[in-house]
């Protein structure tokens, strides 16, 4: 295992000097906005990261609050399956491809849809029982690291650009705030919070929380925003050699998350190894000596 | 050249982000380690 993650650090750390040679030299530069473009290198894969953490998060949590009883369990995943079925059958139909916002790809969307049953299945299979929980409480904590990259990023490039650092009232930026806040609320209750409920209760916040991630990225087709259309998905336009180097870029963030959540992971593990091993030794010694508090100085 | 400025800014403002993070993650594990090795003295 420990070889595996030597191996794959090599690896990611390769990719990212890659990336960033080819954000910083091979890709031209923008005829409008000149070499400060380059910041989409940064900001455009740690928001799809972030959004992608948050997404595992989402389906974590679902199937965190369904674990609890088989029949639930049996109802969420017909849902799940009836959900990918209609929604990717659905995004072909004529009608609802009128009412899809003009730019972007019916295919995108259906894309996307299709992935809730996939990634549903596959969390299902590789994180049975607690680890659903800390699956989820591991991609919220990065997903927050990631966010908050978009949330600095972001004004550093607005400021030449638009000639502020922030627009007030913009839906696209004002949302991803919300998001980036509704997340630190999620971490700020599983630290603070001592209560048995904890993990439902934070589970919960994170289904309703992740109902924003819609909200931040459909906001540019929906409100009037300053903030610029998407490069995947239509509506932008990029240059081949652009979206090039930015997926490879993307491909290196997502390495280095994974390498990130596989480290967080095992830290939340170890913490509750010793959190199991306190609880045992108090009550070991609940006759005569007085209980150890359970430690939470991980999160 | 001033828009340079702004570039290098966000890029090093990425890098100390995930910095400061990995480095909380590597003395949170150290503070778990040597907890973990309290537990199995007192065992």
């Amino acid at each position: 295992m420990k070889k595996t993650f030597t191996i794959l650090s090599v690896i990611t750390a390769v990719l990212l000097v890659y990336a960033l040679y080819q954000a910083l030299v091979v890709a031209p530069t923008d005829a409008q906005q000149g070499d400060v473009y380059r910041i989409i290198y940064y900001h455009v894969p740690s928001a799809w990261t972030a959004f992608l953490l948050f997404f595992i998060n989402f389906i974590a949590s679902i199937q965190y609050l369904v674990s609890g009883k088989a029949s639930t369990k049996t109802a969420a995943k017909w849902i799940v399956i009836a959900t990918g079925v209609v929604g990717v059958i659905a995004c072909f139909l004529p009608a609802v491809q009128r009412s899809i916002p003009a730019g972007m790809r019916p295919s995108a969307v259906a894309t996307t849809v299709l992935l809730i049953p996939i990634f549903y299945f596959l969390i299902g299979k590789f994180f049975p029982g607690q680890n659903l929980d800390v699956l989820a409480v591991t991609t919220a904590e990065v997903g927050v690291v990631f966010c908050t990259i978009v949330l600095v990023t972001g004004p550093i490039w607005a400021r030449p650009v638009w000639g502020i650092w922030w627009a007030p009232g913009d839906i696209r930026l004002t949302s991803t705030l919300v998001l980036w806040l509704i997340y630190v609320s999620y971490l700020v209750l599983r630290r603070f919070s001592n209560s048995a409920q904890t993990q439902m209760l934070a589970a919960a916040l994170a289904v309703f929380g992740a109902l924003d991630v819609p909200l931040v990225y459909f906001s540019i087709w929906f409100f009037r925003t300053q903030h610029p259309q998407p490069v995947i998905g239509g509506g932008g336009s990029m240059d081949p050699r652009m979206l090039h180097v930015l997926l490879i870029s993307w491909m290196a963030f997502l390495c280095f998350a994974f390498l990130v959540c596989w480290s967080r992971f095992r830290l939340e593990l170890l913490q509750r190894e010793i959190e199991e091993a306190h609880a045992m030794e108090s009550l070991a010694g609940a006759g005569g000596g007085a209980s150890l508090p359970i430690s939470r100085s991980s999160r | 050249m001033n828009a340079i400025k702004f570039l290098f800014a966000a890029y090093i403002a990425t890098w100390v982000i995930h910095g400061a993070y990995l480095a909380s993650l590597v003395r949170r594990f150290g503070r778990l380690r040597r907890e973990l090795k309290e537990v199995g003295k007192g065992k």
